[in-house]
This record gives C-alpha cells, structure tokens and sequence, in this order.
C-alpha cells in the first residue's frame, strides 16, 4: 500500500506540493530509521555478541525479496520517564513484523530487535506481532517468531504484561491451526518464555541464546545456587535436560538455513494436506541391510536410527529433541515425498524403554502431526515402561497415559512396524492395532508378549524345578510375531528389506482415510 | 548348486577374453571376516557338483556367504579363538555335515598343520599342501635353511631363534648392523613385524612382536635379519601336484604395503625381465619340489633395486591377491587345488603358461587412510554398492549393504580388481572402478588408493616397499588439488546445491506456493573450499549449469538424482563421477571427487556475508587429552593419574584388528586423570587419558 502511493507521489506531479513533500521527506526518514533499528553502534554491539540484526535474519530466512513489512511506523506510546522524548522513539519499535514466502510458501514471522531497548516488549511491540498471527491465522500459514528480547518493557508497566497476555492467548488459539515454531537467537527470559513453550516447535542457537523463568542472579539471591547463564537456560541445558527446546543450532546462519529446511516439511495449516515434494528416491526400493540389522540375541541393542535412515527418501530424517529422552526418536521425514512423522523406540538408549520423558516427547509430537495431518510411522521396539520409585513418583501412569492418549485420539494414517520387542502396555501403546493403527506389520524378529521370557517363567512356571526348559517353551511359544498375526494384531509379516516399499503403498491407499472423533468440546489428555 | 559372488566374476572377466571356465562351479573362498572358512561337501565325485557348506561365527550369520553356501555351521562366537581358531567347534562341524574335504581360505587355520593333521586323521581331504610342507614352510627358519638348500637365494640374517635375552639381541645386531627386522617366526601378513634402526628400537620392537605373535599366532619365537632397505616385494605363485610337478605362474609385484601390509598388488610386474622371471620362478619351483609342495602356493622375494632377489617366505595357501594372477594366465587357482587334493596331475605345462594382459588389485579397507596410511575404522555398512557393472572390474568380498565391520577380523571390505589389455587400460578402469565404489558408514581407504594408482611414480613403476612413507613423509594427505581441479569441483558443488535449491521449492499438487522463486535462473553463490573462499555466478538451463569460477566458464550437466549415491556428470564435456556424502541444508556438501572427500560450503553471497558476525567456535585443544584414534581394546595402560610423562612416552597399548598400536603423550606434563583400563573396549574418538 505504501509503496504503491509513493510511487504516485513521485511520478504524479499534480500530486506535488510543499506539505506533500515534507510528508515525503518525514516518510523517507522514518523508513530510514525503522532500517536502522538502535543505529549503527547498537548494530555492531548485536555483531560483536556474534548474533544477526533482527532485519538480517529475516532476509536469510525469507526467499530473496519475498518479505512484506507490516508497521514499519508504529511507535511505542509510552509517555513515562522520559520515554516520549523524540530521541526514545524508533520507527517500527522493538520488533519487525511481516510475511514472507520459504521456497515460495507463505509464513508469516516476527523478529525482535535487540538494538531497539534490548527487544523489549512493549504495548505496540505486542501489538504488532498479534496483528501477524491474527491474519496468519485468517490465511491459513505459519508463524515463526525470531526471539530476542531481555524481557518486559519496564517501562510500560502493565501494558507489556498486557502485550505478553495478548500473544499467549494467540498462541493457543493458533495452536493446532497453524504451526508456531520459535527460534531463540538471544535472550528470552521472564513471562516471554511462555510464548515459545506454547508454540509447535522451539529451537535455539548455541551459546547466544537463553531461556529461563529468573536469571542467575534472581536464582542467587533467592535460593542461593551459582549458576551460569548457559548451564540455567542455554541450549545445551534445554535441548538435553529439560526439553524445552526441540534442537539447537551452531549459530544464527546455520539455525536460520535449517530452518527453512525445516518448514518444507510443515503444511501450511491444519486445512492443509501435509506437503509433498519432488522425490528421486525410488518408493520400491529394497533396503537389504535391514534384514541383517536386528540382532539374535534379543538383549542386543541396535539403532533405530539405522532403520528410520534406511527406509525414509534420502535417509534425510529431521530428527526432534534428537538429545532428550534419547530412548525415543521422533521426527519428521519423507516417503515418495510425502512429510511423515516418525516415531521410534530406541533400543540402543535404555533398552528403548518408555519412561516419563519419553513418553511426553513423544506424546506431543504425535499431537502435532495428527493436528497437521501428517502421517505417523512408529517403529516398535520396547521392552515395556521403566519400572522403580524414581519413575512411579515421577507420575509415569499418568505421564505414559499422554502418549497412550495421543495415538489413541490420532486420526492421521497410522502405520506401525515391530521390529522386536512388543512387550506388556508398552505394546498396546506404540500405536497398536487396538489403537486404530491403519496397517501394522512385524518383522520375522517380532515377539509380542505380555513380558520377556524370564520374568514371565518364573510366574507361569512358580516352583517349577526345570525353569531353562520352561523359558525355551515360552520361547518357542510367544517369542515370533505369530500368536499376533493369527489373531489379526498384526496384518502381515514383511521381510525388513521390503519394509519402505510396503509402507510408501500404504500410504498411497490410506492417503484419503477419513476418520472423526466423537463431538466433544475438547478431550481431557491426562497433563 | 551355483555359488554366486566372486567366482561368478572371475567367469565375466574371463568371458571377456574367450577363455570361458571349464563347467566347473566351485566354492571360492571369499575372505575378511566371516568366510575364512568353507568346508566343501563332496557329494558326487564330478566336477561341479558340489554341496557346499560355510563355517561361521555368530555375529555373521545371515550374511553374504551364508546365502552363497548351501549350508552352514555355526562355529562360535566372535572373537576369532573361540571359532574361526577353534579347531574342536570346526572338527565338529565338519563330522556333523559329513564334509569330505575342506578349503581352509587364508588366514586363520589355512597353514595350521595340527589342523591339516586332525583333517587327515578324520580321513577329510585337506585342500591345500601336505602338514610335512606347511610345517616346513610355515617355521620361517627353517623355511630359510631349506630355501638355503635348495639353492633359493636368501637373506643374510641369524638363522635361529632369538630369545627375549639381551646377549643375543646384541650379538645379533653386531653381526648384521642396523636396520634389522624382526620378525615372528610363526608370522605372516606383516603381523608381529618390526624394523629397527637402534638398540632401543630394537627392544621395543622386540616386546611388540612378541606379544602380538603370541595373540595372533599362539607362537611367540621371534627371528631377526638383515633388513633390506627400499626393496620391492615380487612373489611368485607356484602350483604343485601329488606326482612331483611344479609350475610357476609368474609373479606378482606387491611392494605397495603399508606397515608390512600390502595395499596395491599388480601382475606382471613393471620391474620383471623375462631372464629374471625366469630365474625366480625357477627358483620358486625348485623349493616347492624341495619339500614335496602340492597345491597352490606362493614364494615371496625382495627384490632390489638391481634386481637381485631374495626369499622371504613360503605361503602355504591361496593368497588374498590370487585373483590377479588368475586375471593375466586364465587359470582358476581354486579349482586347480581342487584337482590336485583330488590327487590329478596338473594340466598344463610351463610353456601354456601365459602373460595376457595386466591386472591390478586394490585391497579396499575400511580404514582411515590420514592416520599412519590407515588406522582401522569400524562401523555399519549403510550404503553399500560394489562397481560390478563395470566392465573387466571383479569384486572380492564377503559384506553387503547392512554388514557389520567389527573389531574382530581384519579391516578389509573386498578386493577389487581390474583387468585390462595392457597396464594402462587396467589402471583406468581401476580408476572409474574407485570412483564408482559406494561406502557409506565406515572410513575407508579409497582416497589413498585412487591416489596411489595416479600417482606418477606409480605410473611409471617406480616403486618399492617404501613406496607410501617415500611419496607422503608427512602422511597422506588426500589429492593435492590443481587449479583445474578446483574449478571443477566448485562448479560441480554449486550445480549441486542449486539443483537442491531448486528442487526444494517443487512441491506437488500444491496450490498454494508462489511461482516466483522458481523462475530464478542466475545465481550468485560464496564458496568456500579448503579454507579458500570463491565467488561464483551460476545460470541454470535444462539441466545444464554455467558456473563462472574464477573468472573462467564451467560447463556442468547431469541427470541430478539428488537420492543417488553417485554422481555422473559432464564437466566441460568429460565425465566424471563423483560421489555426495553429505549436504546439509546450511551448505555443507561433501563431495568425493578423485577418490578423495572435499568439504565444500555453498552460501549464498548474503548468507556468506553474514557469516563473517558468526564467533569461531573454538576446536578442543588436543595435546592435553588422549583420544583413541579407532576403536579396540586396551591392552595395557603405562601411566597413573600423578605421573610426568615425557613426549612421545607410551601412555597405553590399543589393540585393534589384531595390532598393537602404542598411544604416546603429545607433550611433557603430569597425567590428570585415566579413563580406561585394561581389556577395556573403547570406541574411536573415546578419552583415555587427560594430561594437565
């Protein structure tokens, strides 16, 4: 629009007048400011700390001369302790806001710019990034939100933590609707995290980038602990103790470039059908190793990784949380080019065993998928959940009941592969057949069972004196995928190599399932 | 029963020249891990009618070979003392099958006369030497006091065994002076093997041996000589019957080793004179008669720069390299000891025995060539495709995609030869064989053998055992790039990462995407290369790319199968393939171009510019902590925490597919902290000591 009349003010000389021209000369400058963010000097700051202004991440993540700004002008309003002076006044305030296309799709993104009072939120800095989500939701696209505040605008007072309201409550009632994915490229401390905790996805940059509810010196005073920055809130401390994050990158190019990778794999809405892009994979390809991949001995470990990599086009797997809770994989991949979401249990981590943290990531990422329509490919292997006082208090009944929950309510294509090991609940969850899985297969090396052969011995067979030839007829009995495939639990038995071929059929077939749930105003998923 | 695999191949390449094999199918033995053993079942007395059967261990059950054989027995767990060296485990298998003959591979049981021995007790037909030649030859002293006797030329050197005390040690060296090599008595394959050029080395090298011939060979007398200096290695393949006939079948020239290991084999020999030929093959012969030699069996020489020749030792079996000799006199080796355990005359007589054409072996190792011309690497085969399409190429090996390399067996992946009408002809289709070899999951040695058979010196034959330490003192280092080189390669990466681009905007039966990004047809890319930043201009015109690097047009055309392990493309109109490892999505791709891994960096020129704000990221400083360079097991740890060392002091002992490697410290200072122990298995990259 702007653009558009200034064009006219320029080429139309009836247009022309003094008044008009100092307009032109006020637009211009204004322009020139908003460019400029803090100036120059709070640029090379930002550059000196190794991070990217707000503006030039946003040219890295857009395709080139794709992104349309929103409310360059707008200005913080706060007339308090000096803030009103013409000197506190930047064009376009803390925040730049607009869309823009990734490989020519349209995202909506807003990025904070930390030259402008730190990338504070202030009462306009909400505003602006709300007017985004509002449309992007209206339109059916993405958002993506560049964090890089130090928090609240004091200031404003109440008016940020108003700003902070508005986007949460944006932020759920875009979620499930469009994805929400937040890069932390900085600081982000206080009640800003909630945004991104709300948000589909949340990645970092190592070193430059923190999260946490009180810095190292609130955590000081109140419950004396010396803490770093890095160690309360860095990317390591999210990515791989408290789940936080979902991944980290090296730094800002590297984070921004993968993300746009990332976003292939997202549809641009919940009304949209997950994206497909042009593949070069053959969908019939044989996977040889995968017949040799599982070991013999059932207490050998192998890696899940090692099938998902074989199986997906390319061996191009976007792994999620790939350092947290490490006994399940879960990420997005392609089949015939076609976004899948993978889920894994993880032999080679803990036997693969669900335990709290692992049935919580993987809950969530089921959620996403089946709220964007991405199917869901579970690979199977688990001995059951972790057993012991640290899990129990821990809440693993009503934790392991969020991913239980999960696949149950999924109405994506669901497709499941024992590998292995299917053992007591631990089975029933990993998105069994008793949940509505579409098609599922077990390898010749499957054993489902209620538990392995010793424990299950020394209950049947209590007392009995010959215990190793009591095990070798539970062996023979219930260690092979049969007692599931007679009873249809299973539908076929593949060979492994074959398992990519199988799978990218399927869901070819079960591209147009269609399947509801019962009204309801929401479910109660056991948080 | 067909057996497929090698010998299927040796059939192409002998199809090629019209020497099409005799009906005969037979087991070969295919060698690295899990094969080195196949009891041959002899169902019905005709050639060709074989049941085959494979021994094998545990960890290798549902591989390759097993399919090949049509039957197998499992023998033990991996570790190669509890089955391939088990000789009750395979004794049993043999009775269980009712196996009437036994092919014993190399390596492992192939010249264990107790085993020969048992086999001829239990009245099993051993396919190979009687024990009376394996116990002659396999003793290396007293192989040298037959050679000696026989009138075989050999080298000067203590003939006896010297005992761990010092006076014989020093009387030793008196006598022949430095360097001297030390060498198992019992030994083989450069295993147990060490030269020394001072009485410390000699200590050393010593307790080294020792204790490696002990692990690897249960003997651990040792025996010294002269060592001579810049030698080539030439062997000379013999074949013996039952009736007292000898034939010799040229020779093979294996000087390019590293640490005593042959690396590149070619037959004939650039060095060879037919009168030298002649004369060694004679000799070869006469010390076969010697001791009554029936089989296949290999004399192996140094040969000096002026061509005097000198025994080294008697290989009582088939060697790895047999297929080169096979390639250039069109006899099938294996089914000639076949024949002879059968107790046939041999077939031919010395003057049918010809020179047709050239061929060259590279042994593929999954190793990593930078470290000492190759330290073991262990890992997944993920993606596995041998160049078997192409023509006059064979393949040797026992994996397939999926396969496990374990630190259990040697490190080779497969043999692979070339065979050519002529030494040129053989080294390019080596060369297109190198490039088209896909191995994915384990390091592995190709960039240093595409190097080796490009190099000039090679070329042109000039080559000695020394030949790796002569042409990289400072260790190998990958292919030197030429300007053009570079050119090349930058045009190839752009090309790459722009159909990668592009192709990442295509999205199916999409409404909702903007066509503007896909009309783009000019870029301008920032590479970066070796440390060197380039800047490129790239257009895009059905498939073919126009790069502008450094000023100067490349032209890059191809089929751009992002999914494919191979790359073919035309490069200003020559082909070429090269190889992507990997391509991340922030413009890292690697590329395998002339065999050796470059890492490339494609950015846009913003993106680029940007990068300049990004903080380098400090790599570790490696002189204080210890990693191990490839995974194996501890065998002795040297040091405690609290200790001084001293550069270049040994810190600990890794053993790894059957060798000792001494880890030393990179600088003067007191040991923090020891994080392995003995009999430890640790991975490459594992701490194990930190200094302060």
């Amino acid at each position: 629009m702007i653009g558009c009349k200034r064009s006219r003010l320029l080429h139309n000389s009836r247009w022309y007048s003094i008044s008009h021209l100092s307009v032109q000369d006020r637009i211009e400058e204004k322009r020139r400011a908003a460019l400029v963010g803090g100036g120059q000097k709070r640029i090379d700051a930002q550059h000196k700390r190794g991070k990217l202004t707000a503006r030039e991440r946003i040219d890295l993540l857009m395709d080139p001369e794709s992104f349309v700004e929103y409310d360059m002008f707008v200005e913080h309003r706060c007339a308090d302790f000096g803030m009103e002076a013409d000197h506190n006044k930047y064009p376009g305030d803390s925040v730049v806001t607009g869309q823009g296309r990734i490989n020519g799709r349209l995202a909506y993104v807003f990025s904070q710019d930390f030259t402008v009072f730190g990338g504070s939120l202030s009462g306009a800095h909400a505003q602006k990034i709300c007017k985004i989500m509002d449309q992007a939701m209206m339109v059916g696209a993405p958002v993506i939100g560049l964090n890089d505040s130090g928090g609240a605008r004091i200031q404003e007072g109440v008016e940020s933590l108003a700003g902070y309201a508005d986007i949460f409550l944006r932020n759920v009632m875009a979620s499930g609707v469009v994805p929400q994915i937040s890069l932390i490229m900085g600081p982000c401390a206080g009640g800003a995290v909630y945004s991104p905790a709300l948000t589909d996805f949340t990645f970092m940059v190592k070193d430059t980038s923190y999260l946490f509810i009180t810095g190292p010196d609130v955590v000081k005073s109140v419950t004396n602990e010396d803490v770093t920055q890095e160690e309360l809130g860095g990317a390591r401390t999210h990515t791989a103790v408290s789940g936080v994050a979902h991944r980290a990158f090296e730094n800002d190019v590297d984070a921004l470039l993968n993300l746009r990778n990332f976003f292939n794999f997202l549809p641009l809405s919940n009304k949209d059908p997950a994206p497909v892009t042009e593949c070069h994979d053959p969908s019939d390809r044989l996977v040889p190793g995968l017949d040799t991949l599982v070991p013999f001995e059932s207490t050998k470990a192998y890696d899940m990784l090692d099938i998902i990599h074989g199986i997906v086009d390319e061996r191009d797997f976007f792994e999620i949380m790939p350092n947290y809770a490490k006994n399940i994989v879960v990420g997005f991949a392609r089949m015939n080019g076609r976004t899948v979401g993978i889920v894994g249990n993880q032999p080679k981590v803990a036997s693969g065993c669900l335990d709290i943290n692992s049935s919580v990531k993987g809950a969530r990422f089921v959620r996403f998928c089946d709220a964007f329509n991405i199917p869901i490919i579970t690979f199977v292997d688990v001995p059951g959940f972790l057993p012991g006082t640290a899990q129990e208090y821990g809440g693993i009944i009503r934790h392991g009941a969020k991913l239980l929950f999960a696949f149950a309510e999924a109405t994506v294509p669901k497709i499941t592969v024992i590998t292995r090991k299917a053992y007591g609940g631990a089975y029933d969850v990993m998105s069994s057949k008793h949940l509505r899985g579409d098609v599922n297969y077990a390898w010749p090396s499957a054993e489902v069972a209620v538990m392995g052969a010793k424990g299950a011995v020394q209950i049947i067979f209590r007392g009995k004196e010959n215990q190793a030839e009591a095990e070798a007829e539970y062996v023979e009995t219930f260690a092979n995928p049969f007692p599931a495939a007679v009873r249809g639990f299973v539908d076929d038995i593949i060979q492994p190599s074959t398992t990519r071929k199988r799978i990218c059929r399927d869901l070819e077939v079960l591209a147009s399932k269609k399947q509801t749930n019962p009204w309801k105003k929401h479910a109660n998923i056991p948080l | 029963p067909s057996v497929g695999g090698a010998q299927v191949n040796v059939l192409e390449v002998r199809g090629e020249r019209g020497l099409r094999n005799t009906a005969i199918v037979h087991v070969s033995v295919v060698f690295r891990t899990p094969t080195h053993l196949w009891v041959l079942q002899v169902s019905y007395p005709e050639w060709g009618l074989f049941h085959t059967c494979a021994c094998v261990c545990v960890c290798v059950f549902p591989q390759v070979h097993v399919k090949m054989a049509d039957e197998a027995v499992c023998v033990g767990p991996a570790p190669t003392s509890k089955s391939y060296l088990n000789m009750d485990a395979i004794m049993d298998a043999i009775r269980q099958t009712g196996a009437q003959a036994v092919h014993p591979g190399y390596g492992f049981l192939s010249e264990n006369k107790e085993f020969a021995r048992r086999l001829a007790a239990e009245g099993v037909t051993f396919i190979g030497p009687d024990t009376h030649a394996i116990q002659a030859m396999g003793d290396k002293i007293e192989s040298k006091l037959i050679a000696k006797a026989a009138r075989v030329n050999t080298i000067p050197g203590f003939d006896g065994v010297v005992k761990w005390r010092r006076a014989d040690e020093c009387r030793c060296v008196c006598l022949l002076g430095y360097p001297v090599m030390i060498k198992a008595s019992a030994g083989g394959g450069g295993k147990g093997m060490r030269i020394a050029w001072s009485d410390d080395e000699t200590r050393e090298g010593f307790r080294f041996s020792s204790q490696e011939a002990a692990s690897s060979f249960g003997d651990d007398r040792l025996l010294i000589e002269k060592y001579i200096d810049n030698p080539r290695h030439i062997e000379i393949q013999v074949l013996a019957d039952k009736h007292g006939n000898a034939l010799w079948l040229n020779e093979r020239e294996c000087s390019i080793q590293r640490r005593n290991q042959k690396v590149v084999e070619e037959a004939p020999s650039t060095f060879l004179d037919p009168a030298t030929r002649r004369a060694m093959g004679e000799q070869a012969v006469s010390l076969a008669k010697a001791v009554q030699y029936s089989s296949a069996g290999t004399v192996e020489f140094l040969v000096d720069s002026k061509k005097n020749f000198y025994f080294l030792e008697m290989n009582t079996r088939l060697q790895v390299e047999h297929p080169i000799t096979e390639c250039i006199t069109g006899l099938d080796l294996v089914q000639q000891m076949i024949r002879i355990a059968k107790g046939y005359k041999l077939q031919h007589k010395q003057e049918d025995i010809p020179i047709n054409g050239w061929a060259i072996e590279s042994r593929v190792y999954a190793e990593d060539p930078y470290k000492s011309f190759g330290l073991p690497s262990i890992g997944r085969l993920s993606q596995y495709e041998e160049p078997v399409r192409l023509s006059g190429v064979r393949v040797d090996s026992g994996i397939q995609e999926g396969s496990d390399i374990s630190i259990y067996y040697d490190p080779m992946i497969s043999k692979l030869v070339a065979y050519g009408a002529s030494r040129a002809d053989a080294l390019k289709k080596m060369e297109a064989a190198l490039d088209n070899y896909v191995i994915r999951g384990v390091t592995h040695n190709i960039p240093l053998l595409r190097e080796i058979i490009v190099h000039p010196r090679f070329v042109a034959g000039d080559i000695s055992t020394n030949f790796l330490p002569e042409v990289y003192p400072d260790g190998f280092k990958g292919h030197p790039l030429s300007a053009g080189d570079r050119r090349e390669l930058l045009a190839a990466a752009a090309a790459l990462h722009i159909a990668a681009q592009l192709r990442s905007q295509r999205f199916l039966g999409e409404q909702r995407v903007s066509a503007a990004a896909q009309e783009r047809r000019h870029w301008e890319l920032c590479l970066e290369l070796e440390k060197s930043v380039h800047m490129l201009a790239v257009s895009h015109s059905r498939g073919t790319y126009t790069v502008e690097v450094d000023g100067e047009k490349v032209e890059v055309s191809g089929e751009w199968n992002l999914a494919s392990a191979l790359l073919p493309l035309s490069i200003n109109g020559s082909h070429k393939v090269l190889q992507c490892l990997t391509r991340s999505p922030a413009g890292d791709i690697s590329l395998q171009y002339l065999g050796t891994t470059f890492k490339v960096r494609v950015l846009s020129v913003l993106a680029a510019s940007l990068s300049k704000h990004m903080p380098e990221k400090l790599p570790e400083d490696t002189s204080s902590i210890l990693r191990s360079p490839m995974p194996g097991t501890v065998v002795g740890v040297a040091v405690k925490p609290g200790d001084t060392v001293a550069v270049g002091q040994e810190i600990c002992v890794i053993e790894a597919m059957k060798m000792q490697n001494s880890m030393t410290a990179a600088k003067t200072a007191k040991v923090k902290s020891v994080h392995c122990k003995t009999g430890e298995t640790v991975g490459e990259g594992d701490l194990l000591v930190e200094l302060e």
